[in-house]
């Protein structure tokens, strides 16, 4: 009986990514980046606060060692008081840490996000950035970008993945500490 | 995570993780407040009346920043040019208020209890600005915030609460605030200025000011609250600053460096010296500049109280 319910949880939970495919698309993104961005000097990093955070901490220290430069800018954003949805729901959030130690006037800002959805965290994120200055040019860097579900004009310009997912379903990206099971899962 | 209360009456009634929470939101709020552009849009469609039946200077000024720099809409309301002055009673009061689509009261009191009494007759949040000599809440957090933002943690610290403790809301609210959060408390001063039982409260009485200084990581120095004093307490101004008073050659004589706070408005010569409130160890201004954070965190975690139509 036992044996039976891991199974359906088994088949419930799809995996999308697991590490070793991880490993390469973040090795991928990462490649992207620089051969955009080359030197970093004007380009600075920028993190969505809770879990956009832990997939911009991979990228930037992939970023490091292709570049060899340790000194990229790389911020971490909360965008939880520029949200549309603040009394809607499961009640008010308390916001994580906003940490971004450089001016972001006249520089080129890549967003980083975990999983793009309805694109209502881009637009917060977006507002949020621009309270702390005047940005030459934002751009968007996602793992996971479920497509065909945008409730806002907004796309990427590096993509992990992109995924068609329905509505109910979540898209969840799980990092250990020792990233041995990374894994991304559809739910 | 939000808060267990729904309005912000007094110290009493949080829970140590409210407080926790409140903190939290403080400190992002803090780092809203360093940058070029101060506000956040996170209250755009509130409104809060600032009802002040007391004289307010620091208090409401700050609750209006606070408010603006969330993004939502302010009232004022000053008793003294209201219709209170022509016989309106309290609820009537608020009520119009209301009525006019306000989402939440800021209200200050002189009698104890009025917000208590309010919260039973309405449905918008309210949060406690003051009322009589019973609590100042967003004092007594703010103070506690800002105790924690020079020492770390307020576990095991002891805070000296000195001077006019028996009119002093800012008082109780403080020995609440500290005692929540795991830090002892003493108060000094006058014996005519100390409550009878206070020790009741789980704080510890010590009369000589010079011992209590010498045993805390903090003090507070209360005002001498003489509009609330109807029979005299104690001689003279000059007697009480001579005795009581905190004076540079008072903290220099300690082997220790403690924090001086003061919640304002100073009556210079008085309880403090000049010397101490514009000195090293005082944290007066950090403690002004700390209200402002508390009072968003509080404004925005109470906001979440409100039910939306769908």
């Amino acid at each position: 009986m036992l044996l039976f319910n891991f199974e359906k949880i088994f088949q419930l939970l799809k995996v999308l990514l697991n590490n070793s495919l991880l490993q390469i698309t973040l090795s991928r993104l990462a490649h992207q980046l620089v051969e955009n961005h080359l030197g970093f000097e004007d380009t600075v990093i920028v993190g969505l606060q809770p879990r956009g955070v832990l997939f911009s901490d991979r990228i930037v220290q992939l970023l490091q060692q292709i570049t060899g430069n340790n000194n990229i800018s790389y911020g971490r954003l909360d965008i939880t008081f520029y949200r549309d949805d603040l009394r809607h729901g499961n009640g008010i959030q308390v916001p994580s840490q906003t940490d971004i130690a450089f001016s972001v006037n006249n520089k080129k800002v890549i967003l980083i996000d975990d999983v793009l959805h309805t694109g209502r965290t881009i637009r917060a994120a977006m507002d949020a950035l621009i309270d702390f200055g005047r940005p030459k040019e934002v751009e968007l860097m996602v793992l996971i970008d479920r497509r065909f579900s945008r409730e806002l004009p907004i796309q990427p310009d590096y993509v992990g993945l992109s995924v068609d997912t329905l509505f109910e379903q979540k898209v969840k990206v799980n990092w250990t500490t020792n990233n041995e099971l990374n894994e991304v899962i559809l739910i | 995570m939000s808060l267990s209360v729904k309005h912000l009456l007094g110290i009493k009634e949080l829970q140590t993780q409210d407080i926790e929470t409140i903190f939290q939101t403080a400190d992002n709020f803090k780092q809203v407040l360093q940058r070029p552009i101060k506000k956040v849009p996170a209250l755009r469609d509130t409104t809060v009346a600032n009802i002040f039946f007391e004289n307010s200077t620091r208090t409401r000024t700050s609750f209006e920043l606070a408010e603006k720099r969330l993004g939502a809409d302010t009232v004022n309301f000053a008793a003294s040019s209201s219709s209170v002055s022509k016989g309106e009673t309290l609820i009537d009061t608020v009520n119009n208020i209301l009525s006019m689509k306000v989402d939440m009261v800021v209200m200050r009191h002189s009698a104890s209890g009025a917000p208590w009494f309010l919260a039973q007759h309405i449905d918008a949040s309210i949060i406690n600005a003051g009322d009589g000599t019973n609590e100042h809440p967003t004092q007594g957090l703010l103070d506690a915030f800002s105790i924690r933002e020079k020492l770390g943690s307020l576990k095991g610290k002891k805070v000296a609460i000195i001077g006019d403790i028996m009119h002093s809301r800012v008082a109780m609210s403080n020995i609440y605030c500290l005692q929540k959060l795991g830090a002892e408390v003493v108060v000094s001063g006058p014996p005519t200025l100390i409550p009878k039982h206070i020790d009741a409260m789980g704080v510890q009485v010590e009369y000589n000011v010079k011992k209590a200084l010498q045993n805390c990581d903090a003090a507070n120095v209360l005002r001498i609250q003489l509009e609330r004093q109807h029979k005299p307490l104690f001689s003279t101004l000059r007697e009480y600053a001579l005795y009581y008073g905190i004076n540079k050659s008072m903290l220099d004589a300690l082997d220790k460096e403690i924090l001086i706070m003061h919640p304002g408005p100073i009556n210079r010569g008085v309880e403090i010296n000049s010397d101490v409130a514009d000195g090293k160890h005082s944290i007066i201004l950090d403690q002004v500049e700390n209200g402002v954070a508390i009072r968003m965190a509080v404004v925005y975690l109470l906001s979440g109280k409100r039910e939306l139509p769908e």
